[in-house]
């Protein structure tokens, strides 16, 4: 190298390679410990918040998730967290072809009603074929039949103070808290967000969350609950596990599930 | 930028010729950039492992994957790492699929040290991503308009025509590590140029658009995002490769850095005055090796 091109002051090189150093250092042991605080999770959270704004900017109300043709279907569908409930009154419910199985419908609504299998099914359908994104990163293509939820809503009569719709399920992700997620009005409002009993023209298998389970297709794949066996209209999430909204938020993960 | 019209020449016992090279602007974007894509590529290699694998297309042929990295049982029974791209099969033991310390072998497809936070943790990898990204794609796109705005695109990015002449010479030239001097050495050249507008005009905005096009709630938003990249896996998987251009654009731009003069050019990023390497002649004279 030139010796022209020395920094005049050999303390200048000192310091900025030991900057470089530290910061390293600083990056690979404290970063872990950095990603456990609170202010990283209130930043984590704002920056949600923030996606969550931008999101509803650009994509209105109504705009719809595509759509997709028959010949996109896959094979089978790919069936992920829990896939086989052990809760023995799910057991005892499936074991009958969930004959006895009800959904309440309850919390801030005019009218509580609980509904069977069959009286989901008479009432007026959609059939749409989505794309099932997980948050893992991999994408599955499926046709979904089931009761347009704002068509459900309708029939129990929402009261003002509904701030969200949360889904309480049958199961325990291994073995733990009960599993359970919540949207908000927009999204429970959705014409494509579905209480789906039906998979590709048949019942929905117990694997993808038989006898009925949320669609909500501008979402990721974990809000969309499994096994329902309630829906609660709430103004918060404070009463609930441990106040973030769903099993998945109470672990870390993003409320808005836009993403 | 500010040239120094009162440059006479690099003759020995003159005083060295000081330009400042980059404006307060591009310095501080230069450095918030390269602290957001160090953030983003370690958070995306995280988020990578929750599902260490990817396809081409609208959704995900788990049994033919474009490429995968996975463990698999060797002969003798330990794990091996397997990274399989297409057809074509590598054994990457220590490093992807399996590594980590010999007493606490892991199966994961990126070592520990190159994600964060190290551990196993979808949800943190999500969390840093998302939080760069907000530094990263507000800074990339001021950064595009006050280069273009600014007049300095057109200045110092654009080829000249009579520019494409050199393009043989300059890349023999970086081959051999000869670099511009002394007049030569205040406007980037061929290679240069291209690179950066690679790099800030396709490869940064390609890496931006791929990651909307993963968003469900952006799909319905902009639906032409799926058809402009052959589908939600497909714009994956160039979301991957554009991050893999840009480590290899990182480091080719650290070699270049550290051998064409780490002093004055990591100066020139910091405060802006770039000491004009001198010129040819007056080397020969005092330098020979």
């Amino acid at each position: 190298m030139n010796s022209k091109n020395r920094p005049t002051d050999p303390r200048r090189r000192r310091f900025l390679t030991r900057s470089l150093l530290a910061a390293s250092a600083v990056l690979l042991t404290g970063c872990d410990r950095l990603t456990r605080s609170d202010t990283m999770g209130r930043l984590f959270d704002a920056s949600s918040a923030l996606t969550q704004k931008a999101q509803r900017l650009l994509a209105s109300r109504e705009s719809l998730a595509r759509e997709y043709s028959p010949e996109d279907i896959a094979p089978t569908f790919r069936a992920n967290g829990t896939t086989d409930p052990q809760d023995a009154t799910y057991r005892r419910l499936a074991a009958d072809g969930f004959r006895d199985w009800r959904l309440t419908v309850d919390g801030l609504v005019e009218r509580p009603q609980r509904f069977s299998l069959d009286e989901l099914r008479s009432m007026p359908s959609r059939t749409q074929i989505t794309r099932h994104d997980c948050v893992e990163g991999w994408s599955c293509i499926g046709q979904w039949t089931g009761v347009v939820l704002s068509d459900l809503l309708a029939q129990v009569g929402v009261r003002d103070e509904a701030r969200f719709v949360v889904f309480h399920c049958a199961d325990r992700y291994r073995g733990g808290d009960a599993y359970y997620e919540s949207l908000d009005m927009i999204e429970a409002y959705h014409p494509q967000t579905l209480m789906a009993y039906g998979l590709n023209g048949g019942n929905l298998p117990v694997a993808n969350g038989a006898p009925i389970r949320l669609r909500a297709e501008r979402q990721l794949g974990y809000k969309m609950a499994k096994y329902v066996m309630r829906i609660e209209l709430v103004e918060s999430f404070a009463h609930l596990g441990r106040g973030r909204g769903g099993y998945w938020e109470d672990r870390g993960y993003e409320w808005w599930a836009g993403i | 930028m500010r040239v120094f019209d009162s440059f006479t020449g690099t003759n020995r016992g003159q005083a060295a010729t000081v330009i400042q090279r980059h404006g307060a602007f591009t310095r501080l974007w230069h450095w918030v950039n390269a602290a957001c894509l160090l953030v983003l590529l370690m958070s995306g290699l995280q988020i990578f492992n929750a599902h260490p694998a990817l396809y081409w297309g609208k959704d995900s042929s788990f049994a033919n994957p474009a490429l995968s990295i996975h463990a698999a049982t060797g002969n003798d029974g330990e794990w091996r790492g397997i990274t399989q791209v297409g057809p074509y099969r590598f054994d990457t033991t220590g490093v992807l699929g399996v590594s980590g310390p010999d007493e606490a072998r892991e199966r994961r497809a990126f070592p520990a040290w190159a994600t964060l936070p190290g551990p196993r943790w979808l949800s943190a990898g999500r969390g840093w991503h998302f939080l760069a990204a907000w530094v990263f794609v507000p800074m990339l796109l001021a950064y595009l308009a006050y280069l273009v705005l600014s007049g300095q695109l057109r200045r110092r990015l654009l080829p000249r025509r009579q520019e494409w002449r050199t393009l043989g010479q300059s890349f023999y030239d970086h081959l051999r590590l000869r670099f511009p001097r002394g007049e030569e050495a205040r406007h980037y050249n061929l290679l240069q140029k291209l690179a950066y507008l690679l790099v800030l005009f396709v490869v940064m905005p390609l890496v931006v658009l791929t990651g909307l096009t993963m968003s469900p709630t952006m799909d319905a938003a902009w639906p032409w995002l799926l058809d402009v990249f052959g589908g939600r896996q497909s714009a994956r998987t160039i979301h991957f490769l554009c991050a893999l251009a840009l480590v290899i654009f990182f480091l080719i731009h650290i070699v270049l850095v550290l051998v064409s003069g780490v002093a004055n050019n990591l100066r020139s990023m910091i405060t802006g005055r770039y000491r004009l390497p001198a010129s040819e002649e007056v080397l020969s004279d005092e330098q020979q090796k």
